[in-house]
């Protein structure tokens, strides 16, 4: 075991639907750790969307502490949330979300656009993160010249391409036929071999048993925090 | 992401969707062309004007019988019954009492019949002194003008008007003879066609004899004129002629202002005349131009909130992957200006065109001015940013969840 990527501390997560509050997360502990492989599974309704959004930086707790890579970002501005998921996460997500006007390598290009990173290198990084997942050769077609597997290797492409703490993938393989899910869950192995953070949330539980630890939510609880600390 | 990324981005978004964007920038395009070709038609009608009247005579004075600021309405009037004498001219032209005056021509004015065998051509016959040729600013294309003895002695003479002698004569008029009421009158000179456009044909369309023969061919007596014309010692003291001469009149004709039975025009005063007219017409003109301008950029605005609600996956995918609700509102107030500049851009661009193939089409000149064109690009580049401004707003705002959740 590494260092820790990832410490959850007693997270809530409360919404306001007029007079009633609706508690997505109930005082979630969890801790993930460097090059770990991670299935977060649970049923719908069980707050596993609501813990990804909040592992991805896309929302903060209500109360708790989350540490990603030694910062607390539960207390950041919504400036300094958008860093934290440029810097140190890489999302694939189930609807691909790839733009449809921009080829390949300048959907991979995207996330080093934002951070700043100079022309020449972003298509330099952009072309080797998509041999990575074996379509150096498709990078100046647009998303809709590739098949659905295709798309989502783009996708993986994307989230590798900044060198992030942590891959968060949520439900990859929803949206895909059977070739195309052992194809990207393959690849996801392999980043794995190679020492990469993986965190996978899904709700199918031969997708769940390909990482190393599954982590069960159920009514916006840890059911089974086998490693937790 | 820096600005160059942001214009890059703008620039693939307007592009990517060609045929909105055409349609979005159609009201800018159709506001800046119209306020362009407005102004520039309005610009175009007081340059004609201040060249038609500036072609006259600049420090030039006009005064005629009748008078408009009475309380009982026009007095006196034109013709036989005119207020103003040949005295009234000498007057003036005494140095002592007028200053401030260089030359005066007083001028007779009736409607002739001139013949020449059996071409026959009726044109205004009018008597004046050897000033009128630089008190008119005219010029000679063909032999002389009438000389001082000439005008002393009224001799048979006559000096015809570019036109005029066109009409009366295929070849050379000068030397020629033309018959008016019976006299005979020998041609010695025809003048150059005057600066002014071709459509007022009166200036080159008369017969200028001294003022005795133009009597006596006319048949009138008396010694009362039409007008009478008086240059200023210069532009700068024009002023001070016009008060020598008023006060002058008044105290001749025996009247005090309010029953002034004269006006003195000068060509400054018919030029604000006429300016104001157009530019009251060109403000009304620009102005309405300037509101379809504005309802241009409210179509910018809210093509840009379709756009957001669009683009909405895509505003939320930006965010997860590192865009700060500053950069997205950028991107969006980066594309609303661009599409506000391209539009404005287009519209100068047809206005241009317009400009050059107008006057062909509506016989009326059309003067681009670069303040128009400039002020018109400001403005439609100002309404993309203003316009922008809530669209990039609400893109920015929308929470990266908000967005990708959406379907």
């Amino acid at each position: 075991m590494g260092d820790p990527i990832i410490e959850l501390s007693q997270v809530w997560k409360s919404y306001e639907t007029g007079a009633v509050s609706v508690h997505a997360l109930r005082g979630i502990d969890a801790r993930i750790d460097e090059g770990e492989y991670l299935a977060v599974i649970g049923p719908s309704g069980s707050g596993k969307s609501t813990l990804m959004n909040i592992l991805g930086c896309l929302d903060v707790p209500t109360s708790g502490e989350y540490h990603l890579a030694g910062q607390d970002v539960s207390t950041m501005t919504e400036v300094e949330l958008a860093e934290v998921r440029n810097r140190r996460i890489g999302f694939v997500f189930q609807q691909f979300n790839l733009l449809a006007s921009m080829t390949a390598w300048r959907n991979v290009e995207l996330p080093l656009v934002y951070a700043g990173v100079p022309r020449a290198e972003r298509k330099e990084r952009a072309i080797a993160a998509l041999t990575r997942v074996g379509l150096g050769e498709r990078a100046d077609h647009k998303p809709g010249e590739l098949s659905g597997g295709q798309q989502q290797r783009v996708a993986v492409a994307r989230a590798l391409v900044t060198e992030p703490a942590m891959i968060l993938a949520d439900e990859p393989t929803g949206n895909l036929d059977s070739e195309s899910t052992t194809d990207v869950l393959e690849l996801f192995d392999e980043l794995s071999q190679l020492g990469r953070t993986i965190v996978l949330i899904t709700h199918e539980y031969d997708v769940a048993d390909r990482a190393g630890r599954q982590l069960v939510v159920r009514d916006g609880q840890i059911a089974s925090p086998i490693g937790a600390a | 992401m820096n600005w160059p990324e942001t214009f890059r981005t703008g620039a693939e978004a307007v592009r990517a969707h060609r045929m909105r964007s055409i349609l979005t920038m159609l009201g800018i395009i159709i506001g800046v062309s119209s306020v362009i070709l407005t102004v520039g038609l309005g610009q175009g009608a007081q340059d004609e004007v201040s060249s038609q009247i500036d072609a006259l005579g600049s420090n030039l004075l006009v005064v005629s019988p009748g008078s408009t600021t009475s309380t009982t309405g026009i007095r006196g009037g034109f013709g036989s019954a005119s207020t103003l004498t040949l005295s009234d001219a000498d007057a003036i032209d005494d140095e002592d009492v007028v200053p401030d005056v260089a030359r005066v021509a007083p001028v007779t004015s009736t409607s002739a019949s001139l013949v020449n065998g059996t071409t026959n051509w009726t044109t205004t016959l009018v008597g004046s002194t050897v000033d009128w040729l630089d008190v008119r600013s005219r010029d000679l294309s063909a032999g002389r003008f009438y000389t001082a003895a000439e005008v002393a002695s009224s001799a048979p003479v006559v000096v015809l008007g570019a036109d005029t002698a066109g009409e009366l004569f295929t070849g050379s008029a000068v030397g020629q003879t033309v018959t008016v009421n019976g006299s005979a009158l020998t041609v010695i000179g025809v003048l150059e066609t005057s600066g002014a456009s071709s459509s007022d044909s009166s200036e080159d369309d008369t017969a200028v004899t001294p003022l005795g023969t133009a009597a006596s061919v006319s048949g009138t007596t008396g010694t009362s004129v039409s007008s009478i014309y008086v240059e200023g010692a210069s532009e700068g003291t024009l002023g001070a002629a016009y008060q020598e001469i008023n006060a002058l009149l008044l105290n001749l004709h025996g009247v005090d202002a309010t029953e002034a039975d004269f006006t003195i025009t000068s060509q400054e005063a018919l030029i604000d005349t006429a300016n104001s007219t157009n530019r009251t017409l060109t403000v009304l003109l620009a102005g309405v131009a300037g509101i379809s301008l504005l309802v241009g950029g409210i179509g910018v605005m809210n093509i840009m909130l379709v756009s957001v609600t669009e683009r909405i996956r895509e505003i939320g995918l930006r965010k997860a992957l590192g865009a700060t609700p500053g950069s997205i509102g950028r991107q969006f107030l980066v594309e609303a200006s661009m599409l506000g500049l391209a539009g404005g851009v287009i519209g100068v661009i047809i206005a241009v065109v317009g400009a050059a193939v107008l006057p062909g089409l509506i016989d009326q000149p059309v003067s681009l001015s670069l303040l128009a064109t400039v002020g018109a690009l400001l403005t439609s580049l100002a309404l993309g940013v203003g316009f922008g401004v809530y669209p990039a707003s609400r893109a920015a705002r929308l929470t990266p969840i908000q967005a990708l959740r959406s379907e």
